[in-house]
C-alpha cells in the first residue's frame, strides 16, 4: 500500500476515535446549557435558542438546601482521604516488600494480589454487617476505612521500590548507622515519590467511582459522595428531573477532568504494563 | 520507559561487616512496622468479610411459624445448591460470558489499533489523541452510564433521531439490545486508557529494532505485525487480564441504566443478582454461597487466562 494513503487511513482511524471519546462529553455539555423543555425539542449534538447553562447550575445547586454540594464535599473527603492514606500505606508495604527478606513474604503478597479478584458483592454484604456491629453504618468511616486498602497500590508500590530504590544506597545508609524506618522515611519514600501519584490517582479514581459500598453503607443522604446522589436523582426518571441529572453530572466531572489533563504528565501507565514482567 | 526492561537477578548484598546482626534484627522489626498498618487494614477490608461470607454460606436461617426470625443452622451445601440452580444467577453469568467474550476482544483490538497509529503519526493528531483517551477514564462509571443513557433514550439521544431520518426505528434499551448499549458504555470508558497502556508498551521498543526491519526491507505494515504487536503482548495480556475482572465485577452501568430500561431485570449480572438475593430477598446464606461460587469463577477465569497468555507467548518467543 502507498504510504500515503495508508497514513491517511491511520488519521480517519485516529479522527473516529477522537470523536468517539469526544461526543458524548460534548453532547453533556450543549444538552446542560438548555431548559427542560428543550432538551426534547432542539437539535441533540447544538446549543438550543435559550442559553440556561447558569439557570440550571442554580437550580443543582439549590435543590433539597444545596445537597448537592455537600455530595460533591462528600467525595471530595472520601476519594481525597481514601487516596492519600491508601497511598502512604501502599508505599510502605510495597517497599517492605520489594526490599526486606522475611519468611511468608511471596504468599502474603500472592494473597494481596489475589484479593483483587475478589467480587465486589462478596466483600459489600459483611462489610455491612461488620460495620452496623460496630456501629459505624452511616459514618463516614464506613466508606474511608475500606477505601484504604489498595491491593493495586501495594503491587505498584513494589515494583517502583524494586526499579528506582537501589540497595547499594540503603546499604551505605545503614553503615552510616541510620535506622531502617529512617531510611524509609528520607531516601526510599523521596524516591518512590513520582510513582506514587500514579498510586494516588488510581486509588482517587477508585474511591470517587465507587458506588457499589456508599449505597450499602449510607442511607443518610447528607452523607452521599456525588455519585450515589446522581444516581438516586437519576433513580426517578420523570422528564422534569433530567435536567438535574445531566448538569449536576456535567458539575460532577469537570473537577476531575481538570485534574486529570493538568497531571497527565504525572501518570505513568507504563508502570501498569511494567507490572507484566514481576 | 521501564517496560521492557527486565531485572537482572541480583547478586546478594555482599555480607556487612560486623554490624550484621543488629541490622538483620532492626530490619526485622521495621517490616512489621511498616507493614501492618496495611496489614490490619486489608484483614478488615479483605479477609474479614471473605471468611465471614465463607461460614455463612453454609448456614441458613431457620423461618419460625410467624417467619419472624429465625434460628441460624448448618445447612451444608444446601446453600450452594440453591444457588447453582437459581436461574438469575445462571442467566447473569452466561449474560457477562457473551459480553466478555464479545466486549474484551473488540476493545482491546481497537485499543491496539490505535494506539498503533499513535505510535506511526507525528503531528498535532496523535497528541489529541492521547489527551482526549484520558477523558472517558476521568469519567466515573456511573456518570458514563447515565451520559449514554441520555444517549439512548428516545426524545434525547441524537443517534435514535438521525436512525429515524434513515427510516430506522432503534430502540438501544430493548431486550435483545441492552447488553450491547453496555457493552459500549464500558468500550467507551475503556479504549482510551487501554490504549494508552499499550502506547507506553510502543514508545518502550527500542528504535534500532525497526531501522534493522526498514534495511531488511519491511514495510511500515509489516513492522507493525512482526515487531510491535508481539512486543506489546505483556501489556495486552495485562489489559485483557483487568478487562476479564472488570467483565466479572459488572455492576454500576447497568445499576444506573435500570432507571431507564425495564429490560434489565434486579439479577441481570452476577454482582447484581447477589445484591438482589442478599437484601431483596434476605437470603444471606445463599447470597454468599453465590458470592463464593462468583469468586471461584473469577480466580479459574483469570488464571486460566493467564495460563494460556503465557504458554503462546512462551511458545511464539521459542519459535
Amino acid at each position: 500500500m502507498p504510504r500515503f494513503t495508508s497514513r491517511l487511513l491511520l488519521r480517519a482511524v485516529l479522527l473516529v476515535g477522537v470523536a468517539y471519546f469526544l461526543i458524548p462529553v460534548w453532547w453533556l455539555i450543549t444538552a446542560s446549557t438548555k431548559s427542560s423543555s428543550e432538551l426534547f425539542s432542539s437539535a441533540p449534538l447544538w446549543f438550543g435558542e435559550n442559553f440556561s447553562l447558569f439557570a440550571n447550575i442554580a437550580a443543582v445547586l439549590t435543590r433539597q438546601d444545596g445537597l448537592f454540594l455537600r455530595w460533591m464535599l462528600n467525595s471530595v473527603i472520601y476519594a481525597g482521604g481514601g487516596a492519600v492514606g491508601a497511598t502512604l500505606l501502599s508505599a510502605a508495604a510495597g517497599y517492605v516488600f520489594a526490599k526486606f527478606e522475611f519468611r511468608g513474604r511471596n504468599a502474603l503478597f500472592g494473597a494481596i494480589l489475589a484479593s483483587i479478584l475478589l467480587p465486589a458483592s462478596l466483600l459489600v454484604m459483611p462489610l455491612y454487617l461488620l460495620f452496623s456491629s460496630l456501629g459505624m453504618i452511616n459514618t463516614m468511616w464506613a466508606v474511608i476505612i475500606p477505601s484504604l486498602v489498595s491491593p493495586f497500590g501495594v503491587f505498584l508500590s513494589r515494583i517502583t521500590a524494586q526499579e528506582s530504590v537501589p540497595d547499594e544506597l540503603l546499604d551505605a545508609a545503614r553503615i552510616d548507622g541510620a535506622g531502617e524506618i529512617r531510611i524509609f522515611n528520607t531516601i526510599g519514600l523521596p524516591i518512590m515519590v513520582p510513582a506514587l501519584l500514579t498510586v494516588f490517582l488510581f486509588s482517587f479514581v477508585g474511591v470517587w467511582n465507587n458506588f457499589f459500598l456508599p449505597m450499602v453503607t449510607l442511607n443518610d443522604a447528607k452523607l452521599w459522595p456525588a455519585m450515589l446522589g446522581l444516581y438516586f436523582w437519576g433513580n426517578q426518571p420523570s422528564e422534569l428531573n433530567y435536567q438535574f441529572v445531566i448538569t449536576g453530572s456535567l458539575l460532577s466531572i469537570i473537577p476531575l477532568a481538570i485534574a486529570f489533563i493538568g497531571l497527565q504528565r504525572y501518570w505513568r501507565v507504563d508502570l501498569t504494563a511494567g507490572a507484566v514482567k514481576l | 520507559m521501564t517496560i521492557a526492561v527486565q531485572t537482572a537477578p541480583r547478586a546478594p548484598a555482599p555480607p556487612l561487616p560486623r554490624k550484621h546482626t543488629t541490622i538483620r534484627r532492626a530490619q526485622r522489626s521495621a517490616t512489621w512496622l511498616l507493614l501492618t498498618p496495611f496489614l490490619v487494614l486489608f484483614v478488615v477490608a479483605f479477609v474479614l468479610p471473605l471468611c465471614y461470607a465463607v461460614i455463612e454460606s453454609f448456614f441458613t436461617e431457620k423461618k419460625s411459624g410467624l417467619g419472624i426470625g429465625g434460628e441460624r443452622v448448618f445447612a451444608g451445601l444446601a446453600n450452594y445448591a440453591t444457588a447453582i440452580l437459581d436461574t438469575d444467577l445462571l442467566e447473569g453469568v452466561g449474560r457477562v460470558l457473551l459480553f466478555g467474550v464479545v466486549q474484551v476482544p473488540l476493545m482491546l483490538l481497537v485499543a491496539l489499533a490505535l494506539a498503533l497509529a499513535v505510535d506511526a503519526l507525528k503531528g498535532v493528531l496523535p497528541k489529541i489523541v492521547r489527551l482526549t483517551a484520558f477523558l472517558p477514564y476521568a469519567v466515573p462509571g456511573v456518570i458514563a452510564a447515565i451520559l449514554w443513557a441520555f444517549l439512548y433514550l428516545r426524545g434525547t439521544s441524537p443517534f435514535v433521531a438521525i436512525l429515524a431520518r434513515l427510516g430506522v426505528d432503534a430502540d438501544f434499551l430493548s431486550n435483545d439490545v441492552v447488553l450491547w448499549s453496555i457493552a459500549n458504555i464500558v468500550t467507551w470508558t475503556w479504549t482510551g486508557y487501554n490504549m494508552l497502556v499499550i502506547y507506553s508498551a510502543l514508545t518502550g521498543i527500542p528504535r534500532d529494532l525497526y531501522e534493522a526491519a526498514a534495511l531488511d526491507g519491511a514495510g511500515a505494515w509489516r513492522v507493525a505485525r512482526s515487531i510491535k504487536v508481539p512486543l506489546v503482548a505483556p501489556a495486552l495480556v495485562l489489559t485483557t487480564f483487568f478487562s476479564i475482572v472488570g467483565t466479572v465485577q459488572l455492576y454500576a452501568e447497568p445499576t444506573v441504566l435500570r432507571s431507564y430500561s425495564s429490560a434489565i431485570t434486579a439479577g441481570f449480572t452476577p454482582n447484581m443478582a447477589v445484591q438482589d438475593v442478599a437484601f431483596g430477598l434476605n437470603n444471606y446464606g445463599v447470597a454468599a454461597a453465590m458470592a463464593v461460587l462468583l469468586a471461584l469463577g473469577t480466580f479459574a477465569l483469570s488464571f486460566g487466562f493467564l495460563r494460556v497468555a503465557n504458554r503462546v507467548t512462551a511458545g511464539r518467543a521459542a519459535v
